[in-house]
């Protein structure tokens, strides 16, 4: 039970349903909560490997870097949203196409 | 002062004086106080007193050889060089006083004359351009330098001559003076370029030494020396190219006088007897034929003539026949001499002439008649009560030019004659020249005493205009009365007082030169022929003068002898003279006509042919090739290169915005593909 494939295979799992909330979803939270998922998938690999790879302590560290960064990107993806919001009175993302041609 | 030497000094200011006086007047002339007439008489007047201090000088060194001669290098082209300078001998400072005096009387002359004149500082302004040029042809020591005066001279006299261009005669003068002083220019420069390509100097006294050196010779010298020669024909006004001097008479009469009597016209004259040692034995012949006809042929035209000027123009153009025969026979310093009294008399004449003409012309417009023409001499007579001081010094002058004693004219007439007549003394099959000379001495005492009598003596002709006829005023009277007394002969003669000879300070001063050519007689031996015909010449001239005399006596004064009835006897002769020997008319019909037509023809090949077809032609040609090229590169090019490249770019754009939807899903599963095909081709 203890081996990578099994963590490897959580962590799959867990990306392709950010992934899948990430391309379905409207809502512009609901689509930032799918990228928090990929990136925890890609926390759960980094350890794994950091386990079972035997990289020691770099993976952990790497870890801890991704959790500060997706802590970041959300406040700034938040932000982000809440302008949205005051400029469209919407957060959903098919809507903000000022952009398209 | 300026140079160094007081001679090159004085020169360079007697040249420039009037030069700054053309160029004050011409541009701020109308802006000045009179007009800016003082100005140029100012310049006038300071050459004059220059040109006699020269004169002056001469006497004081007494040196019939003086000679100076200053020059500067113009252009220094390696091969050879073309100097700019001044020769100056006791002939140039005769001739600068002759120019600059009867300049200077022109000047005061026209201030009466000209009164009121719409081009009155202009007129003052060319006068000062003509002594400029007339004085540089005076000192110039070299033919180029020669030649650019001359025809400024040139171009002077056209100016002055349509001074008055309002009148289409005056206008056409003008040209036609100039158009036939361009034609003896023309063999003027042919004979320049063949003495510089024989000898390789413009400079008049290295050209003498070339020619004594033998460097050019034969016939080559000869037509050299035609060509030479033709510039004088040209500018002097001979046969065949006299026919310019009686239409320049268009011009204002003090021009005539200056101009067309003493100086421009002796110019010709001057050079030939500057270029005197150069001269073939056959080129001088040549000069001795076309002065002598000249003398007799205009003389006798001038006979019938009515116009008070035109009797005075044909009588220069005779009397420059005679200083011109003069030449040709050898005799040059009498032709320099003849030269000097014509100047004064002459002048004399025609600014009685002038006065004339003046009172006429007043008289005329006070009683508002302007179709009586004034300087026709039918309508005058009897005005010596009138015009005392007119008529007392044209009688002076008259009888100089008729060659009387105890007159100028009779002194350098019997020089010209006595030369004449020793020449074909020599040469006995030459002997026309003096009967050429002679018969004009007849002739010109007969038609100027037919002027004293037809304008002075008699009856008025027209009454009414006889009342308003005045004595001219004072202006005009002094240089009558200046150059009726230089007529004296005392003033050639001193300090002997030999009314009968010319001995004196002229034939002292001036001395013959030797000819440089080889074959010519020396001055020596001319001198010696000359002083054999002397006595013979004078009792004959003496005789001819009377006969002359005493005939228009008879005819216009006595009234013994009917002038029309001997007009009507030799009616041919009479015609012909009085139509000038048709000259104009023939130079019309078999010159002027005929070039005129080979100039339309040539025009109508150049215009109608050449151009309509071969040079239009290329236009038409280029034309449709560039509509052509045109069209290839416009619509074939432009439109499908060009501006293909720039339709493909937008196509391309069109289609490739269609992928940028907007949707934020899209672009993450386009990302996703993209992510997947890579890790494929990867795999793979």
């Amino acid at each position: 039970m203890d081996s990578l494939t099994n963590y490897l295979f959580v962590s799959v799992v867990l990306f392709a349903l950010g992934l899948y909330g990430v391309i379905t979803r409207r809502n512009g939270v609901a689509v930032l909560m799918g990228v928090e998922l990929i990136l925890n998938s890609a926390n759960i690999n980094f350890l794994a490997f950091a386990r079972f790879g035997g990289m020691n302590m770099a993976g952990h560290v790497f870890a801890l870097f991704v959790i500060v960064l997706a802590a970041a990107e959300a406040a700034v993806a938040l932000a982000i949203i809440i302008n949205i919001f005051n400029n469209f009175h919407t957060i959903n993302v098919d809507d903000v196409s000022e952009l398209k041609q | 002062m300026i140079t160094g030497n007081i001679i090159t000094d004085f020169s360079l200011l007697i040249l420039f004086l009037p030069l700054v006086a053309f160029t004050i007047n011409i541009f701020f002339g109308k802006r000045l106080p009179r007009q800016g007439d003082w100005v140029s008489i100012g310049a006038i007047l300071i050459t004059l007193i220059l040109s006699l201090s020269m004169l002056l000088n001469m006497f004081m060194n007494w040196d019939p050889d003086f000679s100076h001669e200053a020059k500067f290098i113009w252009m220094d082209l390696g091969a050879f060089k073309i100097e700019l300078g001044f020769w100056v001998d006791n002939i140039t400072i005769v001739m600068l006083v002759v120019v600059s005096l009867i300049s200077s009387m022109t000047h005061i002359f026209s201030l009466e004359y000209l009164k009121g004149d719409i081009r009155y500082s202009r007129y003052y302004a060319y006068l000062g351009l003509f002594t400029f040029s007339m004085n540089g042809i005076v000192l110039a020591n070299n033919l180029i330098s020669l030649y650019i005066f001359w025809e400024l001279v040139g171009v002077s006299s056209y100016l002055l001559i349509a001074h008055w261009f309002e009148k289409p005669s005056a206008a056409a003068a003008g040209k036609k003076a100039f158009l036939t002083n361009r034609v003896g220019d023309i063999g003027f420069f042919i004979g320049i370029m063949l003495m510089f390509t024989a000898i390789g100097s413009f400079n008049i006294q290295e050209v003498f030494t070339g020619v004594g050196q033998g460097l050019i010779g034969g016939t080559l010298l000869t037509f050299a020396g035609i060509g030479l020669f033709m510039g004088a024909v040209g500018k002097s006004s001979q046969f065949p190219l006299h026919i310019w001097l009686p239409d320049a008479m268009e011009g204002p009469t003090p021009v005539s006088a200056l101009m067309h009597a003493a100086t421009m016209v002796a110019a010709g004259v001057y050079l030939t007897v500057r270029l005197f040692p150069l001269f073939s034995p056959d080129a001088l012949l040549v000069i001795a034929y076309v002065g002598g006809f000249t003398a007799l042929f205009a003389a006798s035209i001038a006979i019938t003539q009515n116009d008070i000027k035109k009797v005075l123009a044909y009588s220069t153009i005779s009397q420059l026949g005679y200083m011109i025969l003069a030449v040709g026979v050898g005799n040059y310093i009498a032709a320099f001499f003849h030269l000097l009294t014509h100047a004064m008399f002459k002048a004399c004449l025609f600014y009685g002439s002038g006065s004339v003409i003046h009172a006429m012309h007043h008289s005329l417009h006070a009683l508002d008649d302007h179709d009586t023409d004034p300087q026709d001499m039918r309508n005058m007579g009897g005005f010596k009560s009138k015009m005392p001081i007119t008529y007392l010094t044209m009688i002076i002058a008259t009888l100089a030019i008729s060659g009387v004693p105890f007159f100028s004219g009779f002194l350098s007439k019997d020089a010209i004659l006595a030369g004449s007549l020793g020449f074909a003394q020599h040469y006995p099959q030459h002997f026309l020249l003096p009967v050429f000379g002679f018969g004009a001495a007849a002739i010109t005492a007969f038609y100027m005493f037919r002027l004293i009598f037809m304008t002075f003596h008699g009856e008025a002709k027209m009454p009414k205009v006889f009342k308003g006829i005045h004595e001219s005023p004072r202006v005009m009277t002094f240089p009558l009365m200046l150059l009726s007394g230089l007529s004296i002969f005392i003033f050639y003669t001193l300090p002997y007082l030999n009314p009968l000879s010319d001995h004196g300070w002229f034939t002292e001063l001036i001395r013959a030169g030797d000819s440089v050519v080889p074959g010519n007689p020396t001055a020596h031996e001319i001198g010696e022929g000359v002083h054999h015909a002397h006595y013979t010449a004078m009792a004959l001239s003496l005789l001819v003068a009377g006969l002359g005399i005493g005939l228009s006596y008879l005819m216009y004064l006595k009234k013994k002898l009917s002038a029309e009835v001997w007009a009507n006897k030799m009616g041919f002769l009479y015609k012909l003279s009085y139509n000038k020997y048709y000259f104009d008319e023939n130079y019309d019909r078999f010159l002027y006509q005929p070039f005129l037509k080979l100039s339309r023809a040539v025009a109508y090949v150049d215009w109608d042919l050449y151009d309509k077809y071969f040079i239009n032609g290329f236009g038409r040609v280029t034309k449709w090739l560039s509509f052509h090229t045109g069209r290839i590169d416009y619509d074939g090019l432009d439109q499908s290169i060009v501006d293909g490249i720039g339709r493909t770019a937008q196509g391309f754009g069109k289609q490739l915005k269609q992928v940028q939807t907007g949707r934020l899903q899209n672009y993450m599963l386009f990302a996703l593909v993209g992510v997947i095909i890579i890790l494929v081709i990867q795999t793979i």
